[in-house]
């Protein structure tokens, strides 16, 4: 099969021709560095089955970060047939400086001009065939966004593709082009693949290049200095700047532009960036969008509506209809809480249906309570969230297609930089609000290793989606049991502890064990656009699919072994309803004093174990912690009543709390060790190979260190508030030793 | 001779010659910061830095620490 790679800058819409070329549902986003892995797929609209390989955006071929590396040594493989460059019309010199590299491959090459219909709303112009003259190589007006002429572009590839090319180099007049016409030589002679774009490396003293070919080096520089009759030359800088100096002379002078350019006269999206990146008010803007997501997303009172206007609860229709129930709390309910209870609504009468059904088929105790409590009750208790997962997803989605998220990198830069990272490090932690592993693996744009281990490792700190059911639940739980504070303070205070012990965690790592500076940050603004419909839909549809099929399988079987060890004794012998007897009792009891410091230890009443048992399944996927719970309270439940009707997972977990005589410290340490322990198994993974595997271990240790620790500090300062004295002092003697150890370190570092 | 990290907001200039080595110098080349391109400081972002330059057509951010590596005219 023939096989075409996709190269080109970061956000110039290789992932957008991708999914147009092959039909996928690859993620898009609007900010340099979206893609950070290469994938493949395949075109079928042609004679016959092209492969498409789209990677990470590269501005040239000398890599500056991981997954540009990852682009460049795929370049350089010989699996490729040819390159489609596809180059942003709207930013053409910068597209095309890459495209005078690519050149230098002497492989097959179509130019795909993106984006020309955005040039032709400001009314410029190209004039596409002198550009493809004078490029040497076919170009093809497209728009990946509507999919048009990508039938042409591939039509023209597979063209392409039947003439072989040797590389051509616009370095040829320039003061170096003869050291490269020799090195060239040299290098062929040698058997080299693709010898110019190595002779153009190897004058440039590209590093590796030069070690792998030692002696070639020498020549050449002894040639340079020849020619340069004593100056010295700086063949970095010279062949940088006779690349643009040639783009501009021969390829930017096919662009037309309707009007002179004009710093003053502002873009729509300078004049967006007016507000929304302003001195004064663009980090309070921030702040706002950030509470207004989490707002719609969980809040059962929007704008606080409930406590503004005082009769409000009395329009609303009367106590205990389906309407009120659904729409209102405290007062008008977020979207994300009528989704919410909509769908909760529907599985509890699955529930109640399955459980008559059972019973009037006459079917056995044990199987009624596998089907209905072990699995429905655990499944359901956690896919009563989907819908809230979805909704801050969406606004998250939003937010990334816009292309404010590169804003807000730029405006935090400066205070990330206090914490050792640089801005960069915000992306990644945001889409940990949605899954820890796209956004463990989107480090990668980051320049700085130790860097980008550190922000890895804090990554599950930012509470992802399938941890908000421990969150929502344990919050409303407390809220219906203990009859005080409001679910979403709780939830709101929650979330934001996972971020400062992140912040803290980022900045004691990055002053002891992963000393240094924050990275360089050299970004591309994005132009703003409005979030396209179908792309967002796209994004949603795949995260409930995940959320889905990770529910009836992974989920339901971790409830059938939870049921099962919960139902049955070590003789095999089902216990039903004296549960103390079971397996699961047994293992639960015997971790259970590990957790006594952090309040959900032997405290705890006799069936105190479950929650020791409930953290453990944590560790397999974060919903199987409220999944557990809902497993084991059909058994519990038994004992007595729980008024009213209840959502699930709440309800559950008012179930735990009543036997277990659990305090409101202890949940909330409880919340605090399930968000910041070791993450499920999937995240788990793949922080061992974004790290590497001997800084792993470490990982493990500080993850449960650090969960340990807040925990406990949760608990004991919530239980005794006295406490909070001895926690002062400690990190006050912790960070003066941090300070003067670092002291000293430098001092002899300098000596 | 002028630092880039120096230009005031709404300012106008010509790049000189990029200073410094290695892997940042390398990337503010690839990034069209060359001798003879015409660079405009649009904004600076809240706290002071880094700042927002226009540069070859699009907008670039970067740190007043890698901008003062930037001569200018």
């Amino acid at each position: 099969m023939l096989k075409f790679a996709l190269a080109g800058n970061p956000n110039s819409g290789k992932t957008t021709l991708f999914n147009a070329l092959t039909g996928s549902t690859a993620h898009v986003g609007n900010w340099p560095g979206v893609t950070v892995d290469k994938r493949e797929g395949t075109y079928k609209k042609g004679a016959e089955p092209i492969g498409i390989v789209d990677l990470p955006g590269i501005y040239s071929l000398s890599p500056y970060t991981p997954e540009e590396v990852i682009s460049r040594n795929f370049l350089l493989s010989d699996e490729i047939n040819g390159i489609i460059n596809i180059v942003d019309a709207t930013n053409l010199e910068r597209n095309l400086y890459l495209t005078t590299q690519l050149m230098e491959l002497g492989v097959p090459m179509v130019i795909a001009l993106n984006m020309t219909d955005v040039l032709d709303k400001q009314g410029d112009k190209i004039d596409v065939r002198a550009l493809e003259r004078r490029i040497g190589y076919p170009v093809v007006e497209i728009s990946a966004l509507k999919g048009t002429n990508v039938d042409d572009l591939m039509e023209k590839a597979t063209e392409a593709i039947k003439t072989k090319r040797v590389g051509e180099t616009v370095l040829k007049d320039s003061l170096l082009g003869s050291a490269i016409a020799n090195a060239e030589i040299a290098l062929k002679l040698k058997g080299v693949y693709a010898p110019l774009f190595h002779a153009v490396k190897l004058v440039e003293k590209d590093e590796i290049e030069v070690k792998s070919h030692p002696e070639e080096a020498k020549a050449v520089e002894a040639f340079i200095q020849a020619n340069a009759g004593g100056r010295e030359i700086d063949t970095e800088a010279e062949i940088a700047d006779a690349r643009y100096k040639y783009i501009t002379s021969r390829f930017s002078t096919t662009l037309t532009r309707a009007r002179k350019l004009d710093y003053n006269e502002l873009s729509k999206s300078n004049k967006a960036d007016k507000v929304l990146t302003h001195k004064w008010f663009g980090i309070p803007i921030f702040l706002i969008i950030l509470f207004a997501v989490f707002h719609l997303t969980f809040s059962e009172n929007v704008l606080y509506l409930g406590s503004i206007i005082p009769s409000f609860g009395e329009w609303c229709g009367q106590e205990g209809s389906v309407a009120k129930g659904i729409f209102f709390g405290d007062g008008l309910n977020s979207p994300g809480v009528i989704l919410f209870n909509a769908l909760d609504l529907l599985t509890s009468k699955i529930g109640e249906w399955m459980g008559m059904g059972l019973e009037g088929l006459g079917a056995h105790e044990a199987v009624v309570g596998l089907v209905c409590d072990g699995v429905w009750g655990g499944i359901s208790s956690v896919l009563s969230f989907l819908p809230q997962i979805l909704v801050l997803f969406l606004f998250f989605s939003i937010l990334e297609d816009s292309g404010y998220m590169a804003r807000v990198a730029f405006m935090l830069d400066r205070i990330f930089r206090r914490f050792g990272v640089s801005g960069r490090a915000f992306m990644p932690m945001i889409m940990g609000f949605g899954c820890s592993v796209p956004a463990m693996i989107n480090t990668r744009t980051m320049a700085d290793q130790k860097e980008r281990e550190a922000t890895v490792r804090v990554i599950p700190f930012f509470s992802c989606g399938a941890k908000m059911p421990i969150l929502l639940a344990i919050a409303g739980g407390i809220v219906e049991k203990f009859g005080i504070g409001n679910a979403d303070i709780i939830t709101y205070s929650m979330y934001l502890l996972g971020m400062v012990v992140a912040m803290l965690s980022l900045l004691i790592m990055r002053n002891t064990t992963m000393r240094g500076e924050a990275s360089p940050f050299i970004m591309e603004l994005p132009i703003y656009h409005m979030p396209g419909f179908k792309n967002l839909m796209l994004h949603l549809w795949d995260k409930a699919k995940h959320f889905i099929q990770k529910a009836f399988t992974i989920i339901l079987v971790s409830c059938v072994i939870v049921w099962f060890l919960s139902n049955f004794g070590w003789a095999w012998n089902y216990v039903g309803e004296n549960m103390d007897q079971s397996i699961l009792a047994s293992i639960g009891k015997l971790i259970q004093p590990f957790f006594t410091p952090l309040g959900f230890g032997s405290q705890l009443s006799s069936t105190g174990w479950v929650f020791a048992v409930a953290a453990l399944t944590g560790l397999i996927a974060k919903e199987d912690v409220i999944a557990t719970f809902g497993t084991l309270a059909g058994c519990l439940m038994a004992g007595f009543e729980v008024s009213g009707a209840l959502e699930e997972g709440v309800e559950e977990v008012i179930v735990m709390i009543t036997s277990t005589g659990i305090s409101i410290p202890a949940l909330l340490a409880f919340i605090a060790f399930n968000m910041l322990t070791i993450p499920c198994f999937a995240a788990v993974a793949t922080a061992k190979a974004e790290i590497g595997k001997g800084k792993f271990k470490w990982t493990l240790l500080f993850w449960i260190f650090t969960s340990y620790l807040v925990s406990t500090m949760v608990y004991t300062i919530g239980e005794f508030w006295w406490t909070s004295f001895i926690w002062a002092s400690v990190a006050i003697i912790t960070t003066i030793a941090i300070v003067l150890y670092n002291k000293k370190a430098d001092k002899k570092g300098k000596v | 001779m002028r630092l880039l990290s120096k230009l005031e907001i709404g300012e106008k200039a010509t790049i000189t010659a990029v200073r410094g080595e290695g892997a940042v110098r390398r990337r503010l080349f690839d990034m069209g910061i060359t001798p003879g391109a015409e660079v405009y400081l649009r904004k600076k972002a809240p706290l002071g830095d880094p700042i927002e330059i226009a540069i070859r057509g699009y907008e670039l951010t970067l740190r007043k620490s890698e901008a003062s590596q930037v001569e200018v005219q």
